[in-house]
Parts: structure tokens; sequence; C-alpha cells
């Protein structure tokens, strides 16, 4: 780019949320929110046992640090990861841990994972705990550290930790700090009711966030209809004090509440394919990672609960939940009153991106911010799948704007190369191109399933050229050390020819002394 | 107690369109344009859309059977049923039945199905049975009727090739406006002679401008519905309008008008029926575009200068095997790449 | 009759001279062909193929020597790259060297290891380490799966482990084909 065009960009970066822009595609779906919104935010009771999965970030499982039998208090270490500056996990309650088992760990894969299972001795009892008091005064490098430490991740779905995310944001340099809060699925109202009810720890986290990478200003981004929910932020801003923290209002189109869309509605800027946001100046954390990271400094309480939205038709009275992490869904739902009969479908996040679940005894992760019940009505029909025909609503629908009709004949032949080179890595699986397909072509699915491919085909892909290199320079060196024993045989030979001339010289001069002695009379 | 679910894959919700309801949406929009054709020439026209519906799905049906595909979805789609009216509303309606049946033989057997059925096909099935015909049989696919024809007279017409009335085929058709025009600039005519021929009406030919008007209507709606876009049909018109207009200013005399260009022949059929066809057209926005303005001047050039009085369908043909490359050529630009 | 020659000839000239000017001007210049063959087989340097590793086997298909079908852990996909590359049929992998099968790695018994070096005189990539009369271990992302610590081992402290994917990395299934088409 060249240096004019990049100082326009950074100052419109800069200018983030001053105008409103539009990005391409994207749907306008009903909210549907209304239905779990309007209810007080309830705690979720502790079950009998809980079940904590040992993955709960992106990556691998943490290792346990406990075992059958240990008595836990709330917020202790259960379990660590091998790489450092990766967070941990916590015991969301005081109790008895009573092993660590497989168990359904709410994954998109539906696939056992390892838990730590805990039977809660009833006095939900903290640790004792470390609270950061005049974090303005606390230097930003700690304040990351107790970010890292709390086993915060990303609490919009993608459980990034926080942690490393505030490192490289702090090393890249930011000056904005956008709190997402505009959930734009329908049904979820799990940041809406954080924000309608606590907003004063949003601020706070803000604050936090914002000393904690140095960034200069922060936007709260919320949704047009939020109406309450500005009123509660702005008065929270007054409150503290803090002119540098404004809440600015989004269309709410789908996916408005992803990274880059977001992004391009506050700025008109895109975040660069491949790159990330700090890429423009700017960092994006959803709204209940702020309350976490308050709660984390000024409390020194790690990330151990969260809002989970209980909704959608199947479910007899749906609400908002503070739920212990590793509370089984069956107790969520009982606590809204249990299914209704026509209950046809469990969904972990929302209806346009989230995951079934086999079964409710899939626990609440760090990641789980909305269980939806769905009803036979609403899924999608049994009808069979059409051949394309080429009408480009989903490439009009596509927020990414990629031609999802051509990208899907290239993952469907496995011409991975293809599907690559037309952008199947930008796809951001929001599902806009499948809901529109006149041919009721699982769109989303395929491009999930290529995605996966293409990023199998890159680890194989460096996995030979590691083999590669290493085989290349194991021959290199097999052949240098050949030649090298050549070289000293070689040297030594040519010592010991040296060796015999020169005894062949010695005897010709002795013989030749002797000669002239014998001559000599 | 543990519940389990069924799994399926995101998104939850129930898809907002299917096939069947795109194509359905075109069949209705096209009922003004057929119900004004039957007012000014009778019902020949309901009589060739049932014929070629007919035949249109009993070969469909003959093909889907053949290549062990289920035959339900295939032929509730609607798909065929279209292919078989666009082809119907070309035709005179008075023309015997087996040319129905020859050119849906050619749309759904060749066009449709050898290519790979639905989503597959090359070309718009609908313009190469028309096409097969038209150069086969130019006599009877010129043979146009003068005014309405009574439900008995079209029966015998089309079954039993009997000329309604008594005096011959000659005496109840004639050339349509778009070959008077041809006919008589070619004899060195001038627009001014040319428009006191009975064909013509107001500002197109006789009856054929309130159809293509009708048409238009339907289209229309069709865009409010977003079962269309925009970009084919402004292409399409904005090329013909600007091209004629072009010629007309320079040389009134030669030339006809905008207008008429317009309004006559298969102009407004073609611009939001035919050439927005998605399967066999292009994908991305702009390429509609290109691909609409295609249509559009090749539909003059084979009016001014080719062989046959017009030339939509010949435009459509050559447009489609241009589509791939244009999209080609207009990729949109990726989110976040420059 | 002689213009006609003539005229075709020099346009037959002139035409040549055009395209000979043409490719060169505008030559592709493209990796040699050994080296797109080696890309696009695994690198497992197992030697399954009868050859003692990738690169041997790469420059004796070049040669056209050896067959495209030899080399297991590439496997049908990695046929079928190859014979895209090279324009020939793809022929099934050949039995004799062996069957294709999921990514493995080795893993060393460390309280069975007697520490004799064997097995790391025997792997192509290095991946094993340790030192005489001490334990060793396999650096589990190195290793290519190759098999070819397992023979020498004197005390078969060594097996092969299948490689599992992580949650980062776990594949997503194809989705069933459409039940209509």
């Amino acid at each position: 780019m060249p240096g004019r065009m990049k100082q326009a960009a950074d100052l419109r970066a800069r200018q983030a949320g001053d105008r409103l822009h539009r990005f391409h595609g994207g749907l306008s779906l009903p909210h549907n929110k209304a239905v779990s919104c309007g209810v007080p935010l309830e705690r979720a009771p502790l079950p009998g046992e809980l079940f904590i999965p040992l993955l709960q970030q992106s990556g691998r499982e943490a290792e346990p640090t406990v075992n059958a039998g240990d008595t836990v208090l709330k917020g202790e270490t259960i379990g660590r990861f091998r790489h450092l500056g990766r967070g941990c996990v916590h015991a969301p309650t005081s109790g008895t841990v009573t092993g660590v088992v497989l168990h359904p760990i709410s994954h998109a894969s539906g696939e056992e994972g390892r838990c730590v299972v805990i039977r809660p001795d009833g006095r939900d009892q903290w640790k004792d705990l470390q609270p950061i008091g005049d974090w303005q005064q606390t230097d930003p490098e700690a304040l990351r550290e107790r970010i890292r430490n709390s086993g915060i991740v990303g609490l919009g779905g993608a459980m990034f930790p926080t942690g490393f995310k505030l490192r490289e944001a702090q090393r890249r340099g930011i000056h904005t700090l956008i709190l997402n809060g505009s959930e734009c699925e329908p049904y979820i109202s799990c940041d809406e009711t954080l924000m309608r009810e606590q907003p004063e720890s949003i601020v706070l986290g803000a604050r936090i966030l914002q000393r904690a990478v140095g960034a200069k200003r922060t936007i709260i981004a919320i949704e047009d209809q939020m109406g309450a929910v500005r009123n509660a932020l702005e008065t929270a801003i007054e409150g503290a004090g803090d002119s540098t923290i404004r809440v600015v209002r989004v269309m709410p189109v789908y996916p408005e509440g992803g990274e880059k869309q977001l992004i391009r509605v506050l700025t008109g800027l895109e975040v660069p394919s491949g790159g990330r946001p700090s890429d423009l100046g700017l960092l994006c954390q959803n709204v209940a990672t702020a309350t976490a990271a308050a709660r984390a400094v000024v409390e020194g309480k790690p990330l151990v609960e969260r809002v989970v939205t209980v909704t959608g038709p199947g479910v007899r009275r749906p609400r908002n939940l503070l739920a212990a992490i590793g509370t089984p869904i069956s107790v969520l739902v009982e606590q809204c009153g249990g299914y209704t009969p026509d209950a046809a479908r469990l969904v972990l996040g929302g209806p346009m991106m989230g995951f079934p679940l086999g079964s409710d005894a899939n626990p609440v992760t760090k990641a789980a911010n909305c269980v939806l019940v769905l009803t036979e009505k609403e899924i999608r029909d049994k009808r069979p799948e059409m051949p394309c025909i080429r009408c480009g609503d989903c490439a009009r629908a596509c927020p990414a704007q990629l031609l999802p009709q051509q990208l899907h004949r290239f993952v469907r032949a496995d011409a991975w190369d293809d599907a690559g080179g037309a952008g199947l890595a930008d796809c951001i699986e929001c599902g806009c191109c499948d809901l529109v397909c006149p041919s009721h072509i699982p769109l989303a699915n395929w491009f999930r399933y290529g995605k996966s491919r293409l990023r199998e085909r890159a680890l194989e892909r460096h996995r030979a050229d590691q083999a590669r290199q290493r085989f290349e320079a194991r021959e290199a060196r097999q052949e240098r050390i050949r030649l090298e024993r050549k070289q000293r045989i070689a040297t030594k030979k040519a010592a010991l020819h040296d060796d015999a001339a020169k005894k062949a010289q010695i005897a010709e001069a002795v013989e030749r002394a002797r000669k002239k002695q014998e001559h000599t009379p | 107690m543990t519940r389990h679910f069924e799994t399926g894959n995101a998104p939850h919700l129930v898809p907002q369109n299917t096939v069947a309801a795109v194509m359905r949406q075109v069949l209705y929009a096209l009922a003004p344009g057929v119900a004004v054709h039957a007012w000014f020439f009778g019902p020949g026209i309901l009589l060739q859309i049932a014929l070629a519906s007919l035949f249109a799905l009993g070969l469909e049906a003959l093909m889907l059977m053949a290549r062990r595909k289920p035959l339900k979805p295939f032929l509730g789609d609607c798909s065929a049923v279209l292919t078989a009216v666009l082809f119907a509303l070309c035709i005179p309606p008075l023309a015997p039945w087996w040319i129905a049946l020859v050119a849906m033989v050619f749309s759904i057997v060749v066009a449709k199905h050898l290519y790979g059925g639905l989503g597959d096909n090359l070309f718009n099935p609908a313009m190469v049975g028309y096409v097969v015909v038209l150069v086969s049989f130019p006599q009877i696919l010129s043979a146009w009727p003068q005014a309405a024809t009574g439900a008995l007279d079209t029966l015998a017409a089309v079954f039993l090739g009997r000329a309604p009335g008594t005096d011959g085929w000659d005496a109840v058709t004639g050339a349509t406006v778009l070959d008077t025009v041809r006919n008589g600039l070619a004899a060195g005519q001038e627009m001014e002679q040319i428009r006191l021929s009975p064909a013509f009406g107001r500002f197109a030919g006789q009856g054929w401008e309130w159809i293509a008007l009708a048409y238009a209507a339907g289209g229309a709606w069709l865009l409010w519905r977003r079962v269309i876009g925009w970009q084919v049909p402004a292409g399409l018109l904005a090329a013909v309008a600007v091209f004629s207009a072009a010629g007309w200013l320079l040389d009134p005399a030669q030339n006809p008008s905008p207008l008429f260009d317009l309004l006559s022949g298969a102009v407004i059929l073609g611009a939001f029926f035919i050439a927005t066809d998605p399967v066999s057209g292009c994908t991305s926005d702009r390429g509609r575009l290109l691909f609409g303005a295609g249509v559009g001047i090749l539909t003059l050039v084979i009016r001014r200068w080719g062989g046959y009085p017009d030339g939509i369908a010949f435009a459509v043909l050559l447009m489609n095997l241009s589509a791939p490359l244009i999209d080609r050529f207009t990729r949109p630009r990726i989110f976040g790449h420059d | 009759m002689v213009t006609a020659i003539l005229s075709i000839a020099v346009l037959g000239t002139l035409l040549g001279l055009g395209l000979g000017w043409v490719a060169r001007r505008f030559r592709v210049e493209s990796d040699p062909v050994v080296d797109q063959i080696d890309a696009i087989l695994p690198q497992t340097q197992c030697g399954q193929c009868n050859y003692p590793g990738c690169r041997p086997y790469a420059e004796a298909i070049a040669a056209g020597e050896a067959p495209i079908n030899q080399c297991p852990p590439g496997g049908e996909a990695g046929i079928r790259a190859l014979a895209d590359l090279l324009a020939v049929e793809a022929p099934p992998l050949n039995p004799e060297n062996g069957a294709e099968s999921a990514p493995t790695f080795a893993l060393i018994d460390e309280e069975a290891c007697i520490g004799c070096t064997l097995c790391i005189q025997a792997c192509p990539v290095d991946a094993i380490i340790g030192a005489a009369k001490l334990m060793h271990t396999v650096i589990e992302s190195e290793c290519t799966g190759c098999d070819l610590c397992l023979p020498p081992c004197p005390v078969d402290c060594i097996e092969m482990v299948e490689r599992k994917p992580v949650a980062g990395e776990w594949p997503w299934p194809r989705p069933a084909g459409e039940a209509g088409a």
C-alpha cells in the first residue's frame, strides 16, 4: 500500500465509530431475542456433579493438576497448559474431585474429551483471592499477566485465549479497543442481558483492557434496538467519568457481530485477508470478556461462570442464566421449565452458526453463549438437495464477497488449489449463503469441511517440507562425513607414503654413505 | 435424566427459498402477457403452452428415468414447464402440434439432459428448441395470424393443419411488423411509408406492443419480488435503446425508433424472462450487466444486418457461450483482498 | 501455382517466427519436473517405493524408470496428483509396495530402551534423539511414521501409534452428496 493510502486508512481507523459504513451481503433475520431477554438474569443451581472439560480454549486440552479424592476451593487451578502463557482451567466451586473422565465436552466434533468431575460441597467457598485494588497504577504487564492466569478466553465463542491476544495487541500497538456487544444471531441475548444488568463492570472492564493494551479509546458497539442497554451503559460511563469510552449503535444485519464485519461497519476498512484487527490498530473483544477481565483484576476471581441464554421454542420459559462452567445443560433447561413436547434439536450457540449437541449431558463451557432448543418446525426440512441453478443469491448474501456457488463446485470436486485460490480460507462460515440457497445445498457445511481440509493440507505440506529439509540435511551430513573420512584416509596414506619416500631417501643416503666409506681407503 | 437429540448442521433455520418457488413465480409473472396475447390472437397460445408443457414433462420424466434420477423433486421444480411456456410464447399460435414436440425434444433431451440436467445446461433450453424449429421450418414459424382465431378453428389448425376461414393460410396470416420493416427497408422504402402498414400499431406491432407492455409489468413484479436481479434487464434494454437511438438519430428514414425496437419482437420477453435464466447466464452482478448488454447489441445486429427479422434467441445462445468467460473476468474482489 | 506455394511458404515462415518469438518472450518459468514430483510426494522417506527416499523416487519417476503407484503414504490422492502433473492415467496403488494407512508416529517404550543407537542411525529425518547407552526418544512432530526404526531395534521397544488430530485440527467430515442429483 502506498504511504498516502496507508495514512488515510490509519486516519479512518482512528475515527472508528464516527460514521457508520455498510458491508456487502448479510441478512436481516428475525431477532427472537425478546423471548429470553424480558426476564431478569438468574443464577443456575449447582448440579450434583460438574463436568469441567479440559478443552476450554482453541488448541489442545489442558493437563489436569488434580486427582480423584482431592478437595478444591472455588477458583483453584485444576488444569494447566504445558505451553506457558496460555491460561488454565479453574474449579467453578468448592468440593471434591471425583475423577478425570471421558465425557461429552460440548465440542462441534461431538466427540468426548477429558473432564475434571467435581462434586460440590455446597459451601461455594473461594480460594484466597488477591484483588488488584489500584489497577490504574498497576503496570499493564501485570494486568495482562493476571488476565492470562485467570483462564479468560474470548467469550463470544472463539475461545481464543485473551491473554495471548492482549499481548499480541500490545506488541503491535493499537489505538482503539472495540467491545463487541452486537450479538447479531437470532435468539441469543446473553450479552444484552449482561450489558443491561452489569453495565458498570463492562465499563470497568473496558478501562482495564484499555490500560492493559495501551489503547487510547474504547467503542462499545451495540445493536440499534437495544435502547435500554444504551442508557445503562451511558449512565455507567458517566459514573466512571471516563470520556474515552463511547457507545455506538449499529444496524442489526447478520453477521454484523463478526469481528471483520463490525470493523468494516465502524471504520469502512477491511481487515486484510489472513491478517488481524491489530493490522489496523484495533482490538476486538466481546463485552462478556471485558466483565471477566474486570472481575479477574479487581476481585481476583478467575473465570468460572458465564451468562448463558437458554431459549428457543423448545424451552418452556426461556431466560438468561448465570451458570458455573461444567454445569450439564440438562440442569439449565430444567431451571427454565424443561422442554416442550415438540423439542427436536439442541444447539449450542445461535441458529446460524451454532453446532448441534447429541445430548443435554454436555456441560456449559466458556464458549457456551446460548443453548437453543428448536422444534421440528424451525429446523431445516429434509427435502432433497437440488442441483445449483447458479442464481447467485449466495454471492449476493456473502459478507466475505465470495462466490459460494463456485467454491462449492471446487470443494465438492476436491479441487483444493482452485478452492484456495477462490478464497475458501476467507469464508467466515456465517451460513448466509446456505440459508438463501433455493436448491438447499448445505453450503456452509461444505465450506466447513473444505476449510478443515485446507488446514490439514497446509499442515501436511508443512510437515513434508520439514521432513524434506531434515532428510536433505541428513544426507548432506552423511555425505560430508563420508568425504571427511575419505580425506582423512587420503592424508594419512599420503603421510604414510611420504614416510616411505623419506625412508627410502634415508636408506639411499645411508647406502651412499656406506659406499663412499667403502671406496674410501 | 439425559435426553438425546438428533443432530444436523448449521444453519438450523428453514431455507428461505426453493427452486420450484423461483420457477413458479416466473410462471405467474408471465400470466398477464399470456392473457393479452390470447386477447389479441385467440386461445392458440394457451393450446401451444399446454402442448409444449405436456411434451416437456413427458420427455423430462423419460430422461430422468433414463438417468436414474428421482422423478418427484425434478418434475416438481417447474423448470421443464417454464422452458415449455417460454418456447410456446415465441411461436405462432396456430403452428401445428408437432412443432412443439420437435422443439421440446431438442430443449429437454438435447439442451438440458444431455448436458447434465438442471443446473448444468450450457444453453438456454427454450431458445435451443425455438432456434431448431425456426431454422428447420421457417415458413411455419413466420406465419403469424393477423387477428384472433376462435377455439374450434384453433384446434383444427393445430391438429389438422386446416386454415381458419375459407381462403387458405395466406388469407389469415401475414408478416410480423419486424418482417414488414425489414422487407420495406430492403425494398428501398422509408420508415414513414412502412409505418402505414396495417401491421403497425401505436408504437410498434399491432397488438404486440400491448403484449410487450404486459410482459414488462410481469417483469417489474419479478424485480420487486427480487426473483430476478435488475442487471440483465437493465443491460439488455439499455443496450437496445442506446444503439437503436444512435441509428435513429443519424437517419430516421432508414432506422426504426428506439421505442419500436424495444416493444417489438421478443425484446421485453427476453429482457425479463429469457436472458434472466440463471443457469445459462452469468452469475456475478457485473457479469449479468454485460451479459444483458451483449444480448441487446447482438439482437439489434441481427435485426439490422442478420438473416432473421428478430434475434433474441440467437443473441441469447451466443451470449450463453460467452457467459463463462464473462464470469471469469468479473469475479468480485474478496473481502480483505486488495 | 507457384504464387500459392510461395505465399503459403512465406506465411508459414512468418507465423513460425512469430510463434517462436512469442514462445520465448512469454515463456512460463516452471520448476524442473523432479522438483514438482518431489513436492507431491509425502516426504515420509520410508523407502516403501524401493528407492532410498522421496527425492530418488522422484528422480526415477522423472526419468521414466519408475511407475507412479509405488508410494503408499501418498495414497490414491498422491497418485492422482502425480497423474495430473504428468498427464498419464492414474493406476491403483501397487500392493507390493504396501497399503495406504492412517498417519502414524513412532513411540519408544523408554523403560525398555537399552540405548543402542541403532534406531537413530536408521531414522531418515533425524527425529530420534539420544546417545549411546542412554534412553532414546522420538520427536513426535518430526516423525514421518516411516517404520524404518522398527527392524533394527534389538529389544522391539518401538511402537507405531496413530496420529490423532488435536481439537483445532479435528477434520470436519465430508457432507453426504445430494439425494436429488
